[in-house]
């Protein structure tokens, strides 16, 4: 049966699902872009992985338009005019949203919802500004139907943002993802903890270290995808990863991977993206005439390129003869250590590659913790997380994250489950999440252990809709799949509960 | 070195006063509650060795003086060993001093807003508290205590001097029921429950509701939420069989209290005027 046959007759898919799948089927048959053989090789092993990104890139990864260029001039290409009201707003926002390209065909990132939409909610009675919004959530859910649609608020406290966060409640939906920009000085503990409640009964907001962010990228980033940091008016072109387990497998010893496997393969892959930057701004279509670039929606000079890695933990554990992950990398000092000196090892290389087309970071890549995808299995765990049955307590495990976050600007994230109780006391959480943020932990998400609403690796997925996908019925959000994957072979739902080991005195 | 018997800490708490705290639970308790869902924590290891052969994971041992010793880093907490110690009594104690209980304290303190000390029953270590509160709460952390309300306050009022407030047990106000409940008697809870109260240390009172002891449950009941009215909240525990001693839950019950029976019962003390009191 032909590939194109099988997706045809996928009873799983919807009909979006399989044009999807035919597109990036059609691409493949392109062989325009070339690699080394030695790039080939490392690919094959499974130490490169190009994250199935297609091999004819028509337009960047990630994609982050200045939504408040849109509302201050309009868009001339859709014919929109600047939106007077609410409703002109969110319908401006829908229209333009359809038109935002990413590697998912979905736009990743919807803008800063809650500052875009405050003056205008304000204008409105509340439970009006109510209405629209749920009608706004709604459409989204239901039209960009791909779990890395992602929005962000904060730092300061607003009306929008409270609406959407009890909309978001009330709604129980999968998209769009939400971040809060966390600021300890600029967000009250009131609006974080109405955060936490949210995170506590849907999976979200997470929670980004704003102020690590800022100081990286300026006020004017975006958290796009699952967990990326990106430049407003710009995003990612690309992003592949070196799936370090597999880098160490030839290696004697650390020492021996440190200086010869490891920089062989960062050098790989940095051929790989330059080879991929340059196609897409010098021979695709996309930066010479799309609305988004033509009219300043976005700007080429701020994209990047993200290094991606995954599976540093079972790296260290590989390299030390570790053959019990509950003894390893997060457990075991010397594995860690081992961690950081490979971390140390990647960023400085990687900033030593001058990259092509990236004039608004010095001309630099920037290193991405890649979250995982549901076909590594339990050989590399996302980025530099401790595998998922290892997971030491709540506290070892934020010490360790937060050693580990601050080397990936462009995101990294670590997930944390709560049991049952926490639903009465989100009091208990919020310490914990501003505590970790101010020892440098970027980006924290958490849920609760029962919940349909379920944070996979990155992305949030409904238990619900997994079933329906096991009955060979369709899902209508395309990140299901991946979940249901991530359940199986990664176990990516079995991660550890926080919970009241000693139950309240009795 | 002045040293305490700790049972376990718990890093992150959420439920052991308000926020989240590390918990310090101390080995050794003066009452003896027939509810009790840890009681391997009411005794001191009394070096029987009964428990040494039945670790499946060899991590109890004698050492030469005859004391059993408890290696952490085998123990695979299967609990085989406080199954079977006929003693309330557990080998995995750590003797800890005053800096080492600090040295955990200091770790999590990023992220608590204080500590809870617990047990067992933690007025028993008051000496050892009078050295480690002031020098956590030097660290801008509140000290709570979690107790049964057996060491009469007002009579040493030192230790209250350095702690934020007491979390106390009403565990039962019919003398004879407590007497029969507790193994002690109740004078000195109650006249805690007024002294705490009267001097502004009283954070919450618990009380654990029995399946089925309508009449008990509602003397007690009725008696704190009239003491405490709306000063601090009244926690009311539904009775869970996990961890009771068998031979108590044959007595008392093999099921969790529903949560409506009890939430009658935080009804009835909010009425008489107990606002703040809940079901957990
Ligand atoms: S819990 Fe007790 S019996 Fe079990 S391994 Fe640990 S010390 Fe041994
Ligand atoms: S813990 Fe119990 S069984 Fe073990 S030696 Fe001590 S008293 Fe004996």
């Amino acid at each position: 049966m032909s590939d194109a046959l099988k997706i045809i007759q996928d009873p799983t898919l919807t009909y979006r699902q399989e044009l999807v799948a035919l597109a990036h089927l059609g691409e493949s048959t392109d062989d325009t872009l070339r690699y080394s053989d030695a790039y080939y090789e490392a690919k094959k092993k499974g130490a490169l992985c190009d994250l199935n990104e297609g091999v004819m890139p028509f337009r960047p990864r990630y994609i982050c338009p200045d939504y408040e260029l849109l509302f201050k001039k309009g868009c001339a290409f859709l014919e929109l005019d600047p939106p007077k009201d609410l409703l002109e707003a969110v319908n401006v926002l829908e229209i333009f949203y359809c038109h935002v390209p990413s590697i998912t065909t979905y736009p990743v990132y919807l803008g800063d919802l809650d500052k875009l939409l405050e003056p205008f909610v304000l204008r409105e009675d509340r439970a009006y500004a109510k209405k629209v919004l749920r009608l706004f959530l709604r459409n989204i859910d239901k039209v960009q139907t791909d779990s890395f649609v992602h929005a962000d608020i904060g730092p300061e406290d607003t009306v929008t943002g409270r609406l959407l966060l009890e909309l978001t409640e009330e709604m129980q939906l999968a998209v769009p993802n939400i971040t809060l920009r966390y600021d300890p000085e600029r967000t009250s503990d009131d609006f974080a903890l109405a955060c936490v409640k949210c995170m506590l009964k849907t999976a979200k907001p997470s929670f980004a270290n704003h102020r690590m962010f800022a100081k990286e990228w300026g006020e004017d980033y975006a958290i796009a995808s699952c967990y990326n940091g990106l430049k407003i008016a710009g995003g990612g072109y690309t992003l592949p990863r070196l799936r370090l387990y597999e880098c160490s497998l030839d290696a004697k010893d650390p020492d021996d991977f440190i200086a010869r496997e490891l920089p062989r393969h960062i050098d790989l892959q940095l051929e790989y993206m330059d080879k991929r930057v340059k196609f897409i701004v010098e021979e695709s279509s996309f930066f010479k005439t799309n609305f988004l670039v033509t009219e300043g929606f976005v700007k080429q000079e701020n994209f990047t390129g993200m290094f991606g890695v995954v599976g540093l933990a079972e790296c260290c554990n590989h390299l030390l003869g570790i053959t019990d992950n509950k003894k390893g990398f997060g457990m075991n000092e010397q594995a860690t250590k081992l961690g950081l000196r490979i971390m140390d090892a990647i960023e400085k290389r990687v900033s030593e590659h001058v990259a092509p087309y990236c004039d608004a970071f010095d001309h630099r890549y920037r290193l991405h913790a890649q979250v995982g995808i549901d076909t590594d299995g339990m050989d590399d765990s996302p980025g530099t997380r401790i595998p998922i049955g290892a997971e030491p307590t709540m506290l070892e495990q934020l010490e360790v994250n937060e050693q580990f976050h601050p080397y990936f600007p462009t995101g990294t994230g670590d997930i944390f489950k709560f049991e049952e109780t926490y639903i009465k006391t989100p009091e208990a959480v919020l310490p914990i999440i501003k505590g970790s943020l101010a020892r440098g932990l970027r980006y924290f998400s958490g849920y609760l252990e029962n919940n349909d609403v379920v944070r996979v690796t990155g992305y949030l997925v409904k238990k619900s809709e997994i079933e329906k996908l096991r009955q060979k019925k369709q899902s209508l959000n395309q990140v299901t799949v991946f979940g249901m994957g991530a359940q199986d072979g990664g176990h990516a739902l079995d991660r550890r509960v926080q919970h009241h080991e000693e139950s309240a005195r009795q | 070195m002045r040293k305490a018997p700790v049972n376990k800490i718990i890093s992150f708490s959420n439920v052991d006063g308000p926020g989240n705290r590390t918990s310090i639970f101390f080995q050794g308790c003066p009452f003896n509650c027939r509810f009790c869902h840890n009681p391997e924590t009411i005794n001191l290891c009394e070096n029987c060795g009964l428990c040494v052969d039945k670790c499946p994971a060899r991590a109890l041992s004698r050492d030469g003086d005859g004391r059993v010793r408890w290696d952490p880093s085998l123990c695979v907490q299967c609990d085989s060993c406080i199954r079977v110690c006929p003693h309330d009594a557990s080998p995995r104690v750590r003797y800890m001093t005053v800096e080492e209980v600090l040295h955990e304290i200091r770790r999590a303190a990023p992220y608590i807003g204080g500590i809870t000390v617990s047990g067992g029953e933690c007025t028993l270590q008051n000496d050892f508290l009078l050295e480690l509160f002031p020098l956590v709460r030097q660290m801008g952390k509140t000290c709570l205590l979690d107790s049964n309300g057996s060491f009469d306050f007002e009579k040493d009022p030192r230790i209250l001097a350095v702690s934020d407030g007491v979390m106390l047990d009403v565990k039962a106000v019919s003398p004879a029921w407590h007497e029969h409940l507790i193994g002690a008697k109740r004078d000195t809870v109650l006249k805690n429950l007024d002294y705490l109260l009267s001097v502004g240390k009283l954070q919450e009172v618990r009380t654990v509701i029995l399946p089925g002891r309508d009449e008990e449950n509602e003397v007690t009941v009725r008696y704190v939420a009239g003491r405490i009215g709306s000063a601090c909240g009244y926690k009311i525990i539904r009775y869970r069989p996990f961890g009771v001693r068998e031979k108590y839950q044959k007595e008392l019950g093999e099921f969790t209290v529903e949560e409506e029976y009890a939430e009658r019962y935080a009804a009835l003390a909010r009425s008489l005027g107990a606002s703040q009191a809940y079901v957990v």
